[in-house]
């Protein structure tokens, strides 16, 4: 147990808490590699997975896709960044979790839409709808639950897969794992996969009430 | 290492040089994932078949499942290490731990899929809750729990490349090998394939071995 009693020490010290090697300033810089990573992929891979399912069209193809990417390691990818002239640090963790995340969110995106019911779409039709009314005003609201579970499961991954950066010279809290790991220093190490883990659950119970907030009334309940 | 000139993606003379490296690192990398799947699906089937006997169970088990599953695996594998040591242990019980919520969750779906006239009509001829079981229940959940050992397996390939941090990440050794070796691509990218290529072959063993299983359901998938 004298690991967890030096890494509370650790999280006690506060020459910890000061500085750019800080927790605060290193927390601030995983929220940021998350948020923008999040964000790039979100407006590459929502439009798309939107408007595939809305024409109902590329389900293989968009599954196949999302499989496929998760036999890819992401340690491979941000040390195959680091070798192009993207190199390495914040912007190529941004651009590997960015492409980690594009799939996950294409997919619940199109599947949240392929899921509206196809008597509805047409029934909106009859009602003289245009393309856009229909996508905006019915299978977007109906679709927002699975869309918002999309974002929620791609937020929580890539604050936990944004650790790894640190292996290859990038920022954030997995710097305090690394750096522990290699010093010897395991309270440091546990005190970091602590934070990481704390930090991935309170943003999983946070986008969980936006979820709740955001999803439509009559639709409460339905997932 | 020597670095020659141009550096290559992909150099045969590399994979030639190395090969017992990179033979070594993926008999490593297939026993861990081999290893984390049989484990984790011998626990996750019980665990399911109980949570779907006692209601009760169920919220707390995907929960905690659930919890354990936002964990960073870096994270994981760092805070276990002092604990159970700097090896192969290690990264097995954070990727068993991975694997279970995959396993739990689609075992589930699969048995609440089973329709109630079909358990209703096994109980009309006889069957003890044993029987339903193994000839019933799990015979029709058997592609849900399938499917779910198929994305386990493959992610599992993925994230042993993170042991990494505890000097058992199999072809992920390699991939850092790399990158501390003045950004060796031929070793990167070579090993990164691997890495896909193995998951890709697994997967592809599995879905054969599925269909086997379940001929039943081929065609409707």
């Amino acid at each position: 147990m004298s690991y967890l009693h030096d890494a509370y020490v650790w999280v006690n010290d506060p020459d910890n808490w000061r500085g750019d090697h800080g927790v605060p300033s290193l927390l601030l810089e995983h929220l940021r590699i998350t948020a923008v990573s999040v964000v790039a992929a979100g407006v590459v891979a929502l439009p798309i997975g939107v408007l595939l399912g809305h024409v109902r069209r590329g389900g293989p193809a968009t599954v196949a896709l999302t499989n496929l990417t998760r036999a890819v390691p992401v340690l491979a990818v941000l040390t195959i960044l680091a070798t192009t002239p993207v190199g390495f640090g914040d912007r190529a963790s941004e651009f590997a979790l960015a492409l980690f995340a594009a799939p996950l969110l294409l997919a619940n995106a199109y599947v949240g839409m392929r899921g509206v019911d196809p008597e509805l779409v047409e029934a909106s039709r009859g009602m003289g709808m245009s393309e856009g009314q229909l996508l905006l005003r019915v299978e977007l609201p109906i679709a927002l639950p699975l869309l918002a579970a999309g974002i929620r499961t791609a937020v929580v991954q890539v604050i936990a897969t944004a650790t790894i950066a640190a292996l290859v010279g990038g920022g954030g809290l997995g710097v305090l794992i690394n750096e522990g790991l290699s010093t010897q220093r395991y309270g440091e190490t546990v005190a970091g996969g602590f934070l990481v883990a704390l930090l991935a659950v309170v943003a999983e119970l946070a986008l969980a009430g936006v979820q709740r907030w955001v999803t439509p009334k009559g639709l409460a309940g339905a997932r | 290492m020597a670095s020659s000139a141009p550096n290559p993606w992909f150099d045969w003379g590399y994979v030639r040089d190395n090969r017992q490296d990179i033979l070594s690192a993926l008999e490593h990398h297939v026993t861990l994932t081999v290893e984390t799947v049989v484990i984790a699906t011998l626990v996750a089937l019980p665990l399911a078949v109980l949570a779907r006997r006692r209601r009760w169970l169920r919220g707390p088990l995907l929960g905690v499942a659930g919890v354990l599953y936002t964990i960073p695996s870096l994270a994981f594998f760092a805070v276990l290490a002092p604990w159970s040591g700097i090896g192969a242990r290690t990264v097995l019980i954070g990727l068993v731990v991975y694997a279970l919520l995959i396993l739990i969750r689609n075992t589930l779906v699969g048995l609440d899929g089973v329709p109630d006239d079909v358990r209703e009509a096994a109980r009309g001829l006889g069957y003890g809750p044993v029987r339903m079981l193994l000839q019933v229940e799990l015979p029709v959940a058997l592609p849900a729990v399938l499917t779910g050992i198929r994305l386990a397996t493959v992610s599992t390939v993925a994230l042993v490349t993170v042991g990494v941090v505890v000097g058992y990440g199999g072809l992920g050794q390699l991939i850092l090998r790399g990158f501390n070796n003045n950004f060796y691509r031929a070793e990167i990218f070579t090993n990164s394939l691997l890495c896909v290529l193995l998951a890709l072959v697994l997967d592809l063993l599995l879905l054969g071995a599925s269909r086997l299983l379940t001929p039943w359901a081929r065609g409707r998938a």
